[in-house]
């Protein structure tokens, strides 16, 4: 092997970005992920490093086709993220920002080279700790109360992940990074909960909808590339076809549509677009056909860079504006009108328009659906990708840089961000344009070609005629305008009812807690109060008797006995 | 935080009158609509023309696509806003 470990050059530069500063530091922050990607090139696909360790055999390190995908992959986000954040001043808290990135995309990289799952779980909990400084270094009151939330969310889900490996471990002897069953196995079930928290399934969405938008304008670029991405990276190399997953993903596709719809800031709509984009990964995993499999990955690789893009771009107009509602924004075109063009190119991206990278990924996975006959779970998706038109693909750009005029005349970001979101748009249109580039680099045997007559001409009319649809509505005043408000979600139920009931289970503990008290205290007082009675200063028992009056009684004591004895 | 507030807002300040942007002229948001318009017109013509493979029974509907396109934002946007009524709280709702 000719090549070092991937995830060894990242946590080594990471050490070098800590101590340096100014221009070095920046060549530093662009040389890691090139020279990484270098580095890959030299890898050769079967090598690995095992040993033994308390009786398990551990694979900190294993190529193979799938984690090469997801190394080239992550090296690109790093690279596009690094350079976006490239502009950071101590003020921003520059050292701390550049060092837990980069030692965050070391930990996603480090997770898809492992071949066990307690090496996986070492990564698992590093990509949480490392990755928490990009939400808190935003100094807000918010941002602390989030990434700690965020904080415990991943380390449970870590613990979960732990101690399903160590049932899988005596339950089959076995704890690599493969294939597991869910039949009659408590040890798969518990890992794919792990995995499930960090790829945002229902209910167990909550920390990217709570924390994403909570990050740094450059933190969430970050945020949104490498947690979710290597939970379906996960899925692929553990459930397989595993068909729970196929109705867990159309629901994630389908449910955060909704909130998008309503969402007021933008990046939370994003984050709503994320698990909807993720549930097309998700549903091709629980299909597990080769195609769909293929196409889980192809989107993934798809989704890092448009949704990347489009949290570069609402990055862009809250680091410059300050603000990231809605409500508060529009019209931004006017001045920022390279921020404008390169959002359209990722909104459209994300909606899969011909021409655009989601088109010949996303598609993949719905044509999977249909060749294994799930003719409703096709239904599902194809409103999903209508409704990713309506949040991403229009409400994004329309309510940021067009629509209303808010009046805000803000000047575009520096050239740093400005360069990542251009490299971003191109390579959304060169992937989309040339599918076989990504092709190429896919990990399974399948056959698939996106461009014909029928998939063009099809994604045009129910793209178009779902424009067509927010047209109509917004010209009738059906539309729901922007308002500052928030919508509860699953969130709720820890963050509003867990402390209620919590303080009405205290209350009601309380209550009792005082009645028993008190009547302890009353039957203490009582006993106190008679013996009191007895033995206190006015008591029978306490008087102090004079010396006169022992002997009177002596004496009368004396004469009884002196009687009793005569007589 | 490099998160400033303080930006040029249109009037304020003696800025200089701004020159017109591309939509702020009426014409030019009518010439997108119209040319949005008659893209939409021509996918339904070409779905009655061109030969398709079709996968899903609905598919070989006439016109299933733009209805299913339109008919699906419709009912998101209508079921997303009575969604409001329930899920709306205030933005300070969870500060304690």
């Amino acid at each position: 092997m000719s090549s070092l470990p991937p995830v060894l050059i990242f946590f080594v530069g990471a050490l070098i970005v800590a101590v340096t500063r100014g221009h070095m530091r920046r060549g530093v922050l662009l040389a890691i992920p090139v020279i990484g990607a270098l580095n890959l090139l030299g890898l050769e696909e079967g090598a690995t490093i095992e040993f033994e360790m308390l009786g398990y055999t551990l694979v900190p390190f294993k190529v193979d086709r799938l984690a090469m995908m997801f190394g080239y992959l992550f090296h690109l986000a790093a690279f596009l993220g690094n350079l976006f954040a490239l502009h950071l001043e101590k003020k921003d808290g520059a050292g701390v920002q550049h060092t837990s990135a980069v030692l965050y995309a070391g930990s996603a990289i480090g997770a898809v080279y492992t071949g066990d799952l307690i090496s996986l779980f070492v990564f698992w909990e590093l990509l949480a700790l490392t990755s928490v400084f990009l939400i808190w270094a935003r100094k807000t009151e918010r941002s602390l109360r989030a990434g700690f939330r965020y904080l415990v969310i991943h380390v449970l889900s870590g613990v979960l992940l732990l101690s399903g490996a160590l049932m899988l471990a005596h339950e089959t002897g076995s704890i690599t990074f493969g294939p597991i069953s869910l039949d009659g196995s408590m040890a798969g079930w518990v890992i794919l909960v792990a995995f499930g928290i960090k790829a945002a399934f229902p209910l167990l969405h909550t920390w990217i909808t709570d924390a994403y938008p909570e990050g740094t304008p450059t933190g969430t670029v970050f945020l949104s590339a490498f947690t979710t991405k290597v939970a379906v990276f996960a899925l692929v190399r553990t459930f397989a076809g595993a068909d729970v997953l196929i109705y867990v993903g159309v629901t994630m596709t389908c449910f955060p549509i909704f909130y998008a719809v309503i969402e007021n800031d933008l990046r939370r709509v994003l984050s709503y677009s994320m698990i909807n984009q993720i549930g097309f990964m998700v549903t091709g995993v629980g299909l597990g056909t080769a195609l769909a499999l293929n196409g889980a990955v192809a989107h993934a690789f798809a989704d890092v860079i448009f949704k990347g893009l489009l949290f570069m771009t609402m990055g862009s107009v809250l680091q410059m504006t300050g603000r990231i509602n809605g409500s508060d924004l529009g019209g931004l075109y006017k001045t920022m009108p390279i921020t404008a063009a390169l959002c359209v190119v990722g909104a459209m991206t994300i909606s899969a328009f011909p021409l655009l990278s989601a088109f010949i990924t996303k598609s993949m996975v719905m044509a999977a659906a249909l060749e294994e006959g799930h003719i409703w779970v096709w239904p599902f998706l194809l409103f999903a990708s209508a409704g990713v038109l309506e949040h991403a693909g229009i409400k994004i750009p329309f309510f940021a840089f067009f629509g209303h005029d808010s009046g805000i005349r803000a000047k575009e970001p520096p050239k740093n961000m400005l360069a990542a979101m251009m490299i971003g748009a191109v390579l959304c249109v060169v992937i989309g344009s040339f599918p076989g580039l990504l092709y190429s680099l896919l990990p399974f045997e399948a056959e698939y070609h996106p461009y014909d007559a029928t998939h063009v001409l099809t994604q045009m009319q129910l793209l178009l005629f779902g424009a067509l649809a927010v047209v109509w509505l917004m010209k009738r005043g059906i539309y729901p305008p922007e308002i500052r408000a928030l919508n509860i979600d699953a969130e709720w139920t820890y963050r509003w009812l867990g402390p209620r009931l919590i303080r009405g289970i205290g209350g009601a503990v309380a209550l009792v807690d005082s009645a028993v008290r008190g009547w302890v205290l009353a039957v203490v007082r009582g006993t106190l109060r008679s013996a009191h009675r007895g033995h206190g200063p006015q008591g029978i028992l306490a008087r102090t008797w004079p010396t006169g009056s022992m002997i009177l009684w002596l004496t009368v004591l004396l004469a009884a006995y002196l009687l009793v004895f005569y007589f | 935080m490099n998160e400033h507030t303080e930006h040029p807002v249109r009037g304020e300040g003696g800025a200089p009158p701004e020159r017109e942007h591309v939509w702020d002229k009426p014409r030019n948001v009518k010439l997108l609509f119209n040319v949005f318009y008659a893209v939409c017109a021509i996918l339904v013509v070409l779905d009655l023309v061109i030969p398709r493979d079709d996968h899903h029974a609905w598919e070989r509907l006439p016109e299933f696509y733009p209805l299913y396109g339109f008919v699906g934002i419709v009912v998101l946007v209508l079921i997303a806003k009575l969604m409001r009524r329930v899920l709306m709280r205030p933005e300070d709702y969870y500060d304690e």
